[in-house]
């Protein structure tokens, strides 16, 4: 019998291809949720390796605060052209402008909540009945016990109490009519292995996640980045600083790390030593201990 | 580097929660923030230290009632190993989550609290784990520090489990003394017991050969998906993309696809922009044939040579994981890998009381019973047995009306 290497990285690749074909042989209409971080970026890798040289059999979805880094939309539709596969894009500033939601008010106000209003909307629109995500299950304590095909019902609400029991690697993603599943292919990887991933895959993204000067202003400890779509006000005293961005969210509530990291090994050797969680970087986990799980329940990502 | 999935058993008072904690704590695995929120809650140890146990209990339902009500899974690794484990809770009424966390761990961790010895769970974890097939335990005495950490407790123990073991014919069982909270040969070996003379835990878990690669002669991939680009320059392009379940295929190896019986011969292997000579265990592919046979999903490639059982009517053991109770006059759907087909339970053998782990006839079979069925497909199943190949010897059934997973199979035979 011939030898062969098959590593940590390997292996969880294997089962995220293994996950998608699932979801394409599994649904009617898939979608892959699609926001220009890492964690996507590395699932459109991921879809290339299980579906190619045949096309995706999913669009990829946008859902847009309208809070974008400029970058990240610079990628996205680069990579659009590159990969050749349809993207739909839902607009948060559209729900704001039917009236279906509420821009928030004050100094925090973020975007970020009013998002799930949007994806649910998308979702009813072009009838998804199964939206893979890149969440993962180190992020959080929310995540951390949620199924890699996560039921939703009609309201897009998750119950933790009434989860399906997940056995071996057989997937069940039987839903009613209205329900859809939430798939999650990298559910099993770090945030770690994800950068090792990319690494090893020489996968380009958006120039935020290297380190770069940029203005910022200070906020509840954390840098963010001085833009038209953070309330400021005379106290707020703008800089500028060498950062980059661990996640990629709205706007208003990603958070800068200081940071002269500019290669993909120094990011590397810097998540390894870093003492900050990737989510420590999120204004939206902070709100409470059980903030991600009452956005979860709420239909959240 | 490769990948260690195991989980832990015990109850909600054996410290299993608080055993992980320190695992994660004692590997430099817990960050910053997520220490400062530790720091900030209310809970606290008698002592005033840190309760670990907080690091797994996710969600506030579990905090009000304190107690862990869901499978956890968390992440850490060493400079030797990635490890991903699968925390389960004790309790009686959630046999189906710990079936659900040990259905894909390749070890199993079990807790005995050292003052209490070998109870009820201990065989009712046992047992699960014996009937799941996992092949490698660590049996951890735990709350060593709460006996004075007298080897002589520490042994009796260990004698009354290889009892256990015996009868359930478990076969890579190891023993550790621990103190989970006091961090007693968790990831260091511990000065307050130097009549121990093995490893600690962390550094048995680094070593442990668990041959995550299986290398048996059963080469298997159900077929997830058939790529078919159907351009003009990939007109006849015809790839089976799948997961190899176990064995290896190689270029030019005979095939029989299941369950038309057609033969053909691999012709070519993808994975994305490579072009292997061979597919193994674990690795998702794509398979060119060589002739034009009729494939789709739900469908099994096979090694020719080494052919899996095929039965409408199999013997299974059951583990039933729903509120309403299994209904043997209704029709079930039965998922297998990529093939879904009805089934019916034709028949309860019997139950098994896992506290005493004596069977029993029955007629019923509820939320978190176990025990041995007839299953009876509509269409043949190609499988194996749940021993021989774990990946090609589970299913799962699942209610229509609901749509939930009800039920988690392990086939023992087919029957004549």
């Amino acid at each position: 019998m011939s030898t062969y290497n098959f590593d940590y990285l390997d292996e969880l690749e294997a089962e995220a291809i293994h996950i998608l074909r699932e979801v394409a042989g599994q649904f009617e209409k898939p979608a892959l949720l699609f926001s220009g971080g890492k964690d996507s970026i590395t699932l459109v890798r991921l879809a290339e390796k299980a579906f190619r040289p045949g096309k995706f059999p999913f669009p990829l979805v946008h859902i847009d605060t309208g809070h974008n880094f400029q970058e990240t939309i610079d990628y996205r539709d680069k990579m659009i052209e590159r990969i050749g596969e349809k993207l739909i894009i839902g607009s948060v500033q559209e729900s704001i402008d039917q009236g279906k939601v509420v821009e928030q008010k004050g100094k925090n106000a973020s975007r970020n909540a009013l998002q799930t209003v949007t994806l649910l909307d998308t979702i009813a629109k072009y009838e998804f009945d199964a939206c893979i995500g890149g969440a993962r299950r180190d992020e959080e304590k929310a995540r951390a016990k949620e199924r890699i095909f996560s039921v939703r019902d009609e309201f897009g609400q998750w119950d933790p109490k009434r989860q399906r029991p997940e056995l071996w690697n057989i997937y069940n993603g039987k839903i009613h009519k209205g329900e859809n599943v939430r798939v999650f292919p990298i559910s099993n990887w770090t945030e770690l292995d994800v950068w090792n991933y990319i690494r090893r895959e020489n996968i380009e993204l958006p120039s935020i996640y290297f380190s770069h000067e940029r203005e910022v202003i200070t906020r509840n400890g954390q840098l963010m980045a001085a833009s038209p779509f953070l309330n400021m006000d005379n106290e707020d005293v703008v800089f500028r600083k060498q950062v980059r961005f661990r996640t990629v969210g709205d706007m208003s509530c990603t958070a800068a790390v200081e940071s002269e990291a500019i290669l993909i090994d120094d990011i590397i050797t810097e998540i390894s030593s870093s003492k900050i969680s990737e989510r420590g970087a999120r204004m939206d986990d902070k709100v409470s201990e059980a903030a991600m799980e009452d956005r979860k329940k709420g239909g959240y990502f | 580097m490769n990948i260690l999935k195991f989980f832990t058993a015990g109850s909600v008072d054996d410290g299993k929660s608080t055993l992980i904690g320190r695992l994660l704590y004692d590997t430099d695995s817990i960050l910053a923030d997520q220490l400062e929120a530790l720091q900030n809650s209310n809970r606290k140890n008698d002592d005033g230290t840190i309760d670990l146990a907080i690091l797994t209990d996710g969600l506030r339902a579990e905090r009000e009632q304190g107690i862990t009500i869901d499978v956890a899974y968390k992440y850490f690794q060493t400079d030797k190993r990635k490890f991903i484990i699968a925390d389960t809770p004790g309790h009686i009424q959630y046999t189906r989550n710990m079936v659900t966390g040990a259905s894909t761990a390749n070890l199993a961790i079990i807790l005995i609290d050292a003052r209490n010895g070998v109870v009820e769970q201990t065989i009712r974890h046992s047992y699960l784990v014996s009937l799941l097939g996992i092949k490698h335990i660590v049996v951890c005495i735990n709350k060593m520090d709460m006996v004075d950490y007298s080897q002589d407790v520490y042994s009796s123990i260990i004698e009354k489990y290889k009892v256990l073991a015996q009868q359930l014919k478990l076969v890579d069982v190891n023993y550790i003394p621990v103190s989970a909270l006091k961090g007693d040969n968790i990831v260091q070996n511990s000065e307050r017991m130097d009549w121990y003379e093995g490893e600690s835990l962390l550094h048995f878990l680094e070593k442990v050969d668990t041959d995550n690669l299986d290398k048996s002669q059963l080469a298997r991939m159900p077929v997830q998906w058939v790529i078919r680009p159907q351009t003009e320059e990939l007109h006849d392009y015809r790839g089976y993309a799948g997961r190899v379940l176990s064995g290896t295929f190689n270029l030019n190896d005979k095939v029989t696809v299941l369950p038309s019986g057609a033969s053909s011969t691999i012709e070519k292997i993808e994975f994305f922009d490579q072009i292997p000579d061979a597919a193994h265990a674990g690795q998702s592919v794509t398979i060119h044939l060589k002739d034009d046979v009729d494939i789709s999903r739900g469908d099994t490639i096979v090694n020719a040579s080494a052919l899996p059982q095929e039965s409408k009517l199999i013997e299974a053991d059951l583990c039933w994981m729903d509120g309403r109770a299994l209904d043997t006059s209704i029709t079930y759907l039965i998922q297998h890998n990529s093939k879904v087909t009805k089934c019916k339970i034709s028949e309860i053998l019997h139950k098994v009381d896992i506290n005493t782990l004596e069977k029993h006839p029955a007629d019923e079979f509820k939320l978190n019973d176990i025990g041995k069925v007839i299953v009876k497909t509509a269409d043949a199943l190609a499988f194996d047995l749940y021993d021989d190949n774990r990946a090609n010897g589970s299913a799962i059934l699942v209610d229509s009306r609901t749509n939930l997973t009800v039920g988690a199979l392990m086939f023992r035979a087919a029957v004549e």
